[in-house]
């Protein structure tokens, strides 16, 4: 019998792959959590919703990445790390018990029928909505249309009315705030070039 | 026929079931597209999403554990050990999915809070069962391993098909602990998730799926062992090989570095390999019979599965695959098109050639044919695969719309939603789901009439 007409050749050979593969991805593992844990590489601290933030091409990397600016607190109010981490967490509840990635996506992952909120703290659309409801800030606008989505509805799909209080929604506003800081590797495309322009 | 083949049965209806109501949900959420303010205050888009794809998700795995439940007795000669706990985790399984469904629907969210997450709604897609109900599956799972180990200990005896299925189980239910953190750090939450999703679809059902399509090509073709064997450790090898670091085209856009765009763009580009592998094999087996059988709608299926899975899984996962592109189709009804598509060639092609494999012999039937199955087969792809190219459309205008031209914010979105390309695609998608679901309905005639209309086939030659 030819060697490669044994199973136990090719057994031998799904065996070798498997463990060099887990191996390999095992060491990947380890050097990504570090880079992605909150104050790593590419991940900012919670407290980066003291902070202005802003999304730029830098031609070094050929991508959008997001700029950490001066200070720029959420709401006014600076938090410090143990607050912060506290009410991001609670966004993250919000975002969950919501099932908020069954209509949207975050980093593109999730639900096509709703915007991509990766970048939603950036998005222009909130200084026209800031009039429509009546804010002083992006913030405050973006808590009013969480807290009642169908009144401010913006076109032919509204957001669902999902009894978000008041306090949820400002731990929601912070996450996506934080999120927006997360250096995704240029996604989505162009969205600062969009900003500029305008 | 032994219990654990009774069994096999009721998890075959339950699955044929559930396909039914993934149908009916898909439909749903197909229709929102269309019509915005479909259920307006009763039932929200993300409900009738999660309905869609959990039951998915169950359905596959009840149609897996049914084919296994099948094989089992037969490939170790005993009755399987610890079925009467099997049995009863059975209607305990099916009476948790209802519960599901019913609170998916009439309580449909709760509270930002943990009670939320344990009884309600998760919110993680794929997984978005409460944990109660997450705690269930893993303890179904546990017995399900406990069914096949300790049977091939009882029996003192194993095979490779039941070695590569036993070592398979282990990674599939250590994986599914990760349906329950809730980690606040979206970057790290979606690294773990990945894990389960992509390590679940991409690697350990695969492998799942490879062992009982192995198991039924020998009993539908008559394929020698050592063939059958040899073909699954290369599949295995070649399925692990690149699905593992494959996981990497997951990891471009999460907040991971950016050595994942080549190591994730190289592997996932090679993850058609072990699937052409698949087409060539059940070609040559097909072949090497000369489409002789005696099951035609089990063999067409098989068919159908190893193209599907070729064209759904690995070239049309090939053409999103390379992060140059994914920037764009990544999240866009591209996505879908590929999702769909996979799913279908991957897996539920599979579970129904086993079905129908396993009626001929529990119902005793001589042959298997008629024209039934050849007008559900023929619904059911040509809707599936009409829906595909719809979504195509709809996606492809979506990333030049949205992405490419607009910049992905608010408006960019809705621009390319209300592109007229994207809702003719969407429309179409509709029209054809209606295919899809005849062509489901016409499936269910057929399992169920299978057995009345034997006598009068059975008069024809066996060996077409």
């Amino acid at each position: 019998m030819r060697f490669f007409d044994d199973p136990a050749f090719w057994r031998a050979g799904a065996i070798s792959t498997i463990v060099v593969m887990s191996v390999v991805l095992i060491m990947l593992t380890i050097d990504s959590l570090a880079a992605i844990t909150p104050g790593g590489s590419h991940v900012p601290p919670y407290t980066v919703i003291n902070q202005h933030i802003d999304y730029k091409f830098v031609a070094e990397r050929g991508i959008e990445v997001p700029v950490i600016g001066a200070a720029e607190p959420l709401f006014g109010t600076a938090l410090d790390t143990a607050a912060a981490t506290e009410l991001i967490g609670q966004g993250k509840m919000v975002v969950q018990s919501r099932a908020c990635m069954d209509c949207h996506t975050f980093f593109g992952s999730g639900a096509y029928y709703a915007p991509d909120l990766t970048k939603a703290w950036l998005d222009p659309a909130w200084e026209s909505w800031q009039s429509i409801t009546g804010a002083d800030t992006r913030e405050g606008a973006m808590v009013k249309f969480l807290m009642d989505p169908e009144q401010y509805r913006t076109w032919t799909r509204s957001m669902p009315n999902l009894a978000i209080t008041e306090a949820e929604a400002r731990a929601t506003v912070a996450y996506l705030k934080w999120v927006s800081a997360v250096d995704t590797n240029g996604f989505p495309p162009n969205f600062a070039h969009i900003q500029t322009n305008r | 026929m032994y219990r654990s083949q009774h069994l096999a049965l009721k998890y075959f209806a339950a699955a044929i079931t559930l396909l039914g109501v993934m149908t009916l949900a898909g439909l749903m959420s197909a229709y929102y597209y269309i019509n915005p303010d479909f259920l307006a205050g009763l039932l929200p888009f993300n409900i009738a999403k999660i309905l869609h794809i959990d039951t998915l998700v169950i359905w596959l795995l009840m149609g897996f554990m049914g084919s296994i439940y099948w094989f089992l007795p037969e490939e170790l000669g005993r009755e399987p050990i610890g079925i009467r706990a099997a049995e009863l985790l059975f209607y305990v399984f099916c009476a948790a999915v209802a519960v599901v469904a019913v609170v998916f629907i009439f309580v449909q969210h709760g509270s930002s809070n943990e009670t939320a997450l344990w009884l309600i709604n998760q919110g993680r897609k794929y997984v978005e069962a409460p944990r109660w109900a997450a705690l269930g599956v893993v303890v179904i799972m546990v017995v399900f391993a406990y069914n096949v180990i300790g049977t091939a200990i009882a029996a003192k005896k194993t095979t490779g098909i039941i070695t590569v299925l036993i070592v398979d189980l282990v990674p599939l239910l250590l994986l599914y602990l990760d349906a329950f953190p809730a980690i606040s750090n979206m970057s790290e939450d979606l690294f773990w998730w990945w894990w389960l999703v992509h390590l679940w679809v991409e690697a350990t059902w695969e492998v799942l799926i490879g062992c009982i399509m192995a198991l039924a090509l020998m009993q539908l073709l008559g394929t020698s062992r050592r063939i059958v064997e040899a073909w699954l450790y290369i599949e295995v090898a070649l399925v692990l090989g690149t699905g593992i670091l494959g996981l990497g085209h997951h990891y471009f856009w999460i907040g991971t570095p950016n050595y994942w765009l080549t190591i994730g763009g190289f592997f996932s580009a090679l993850e058609p390999l072990p699937l052409l592998g698949m087409v060539i094999h059940a070609v040559y087996d097909a072949g090497a019979q000369h489409m002789r059988t005696t099951n035609r709608p089990a063999l067409f299926w098989m068919m159908a599965e190893a193209f599907g899975n070729f064209i759904g899984g690995g070239v049309w996962g090939f053409m999103i695959t390379l992060p140059q592109v994914n920037l764009y189709a990544h999240g866009t009804q591209w996505t879908v098109s590929h999702g769909h598509f996979a799913f279908w060639g991957a897996y539920a092609c599979g579970v129904i050639s086993v079905v129908y494999l396993v009626l001929q012999k529990a119902r005793n039937l001589t042959l298997v044919d008629g024209p039934l199955w050849k007008w559900s087969f023929a619904a059911l792809n040509i809707g599936l695969v009409g829906m595909v190219g719809a979504l195509l459309v709809s996606g492809f205008t979506q990333a030049f719309v949205e992405r490419a031209i607009g910049g992905s914010t608010l408006e960019a979105f809705i621009a390319g939603q209300e592109n007229p390309w994207f809702m003719e695609g969407m429309v179409v998608r509709f029209l054809l789901g209606i295919v899809f679901t005849v062509g489901y309905v016409v499936l269910v005639w057929d399992l169920l009439a299978l057995g009345r209309r034997v006598p009068a086939v059975a008069a024809a030659s066996p060996a077409e």
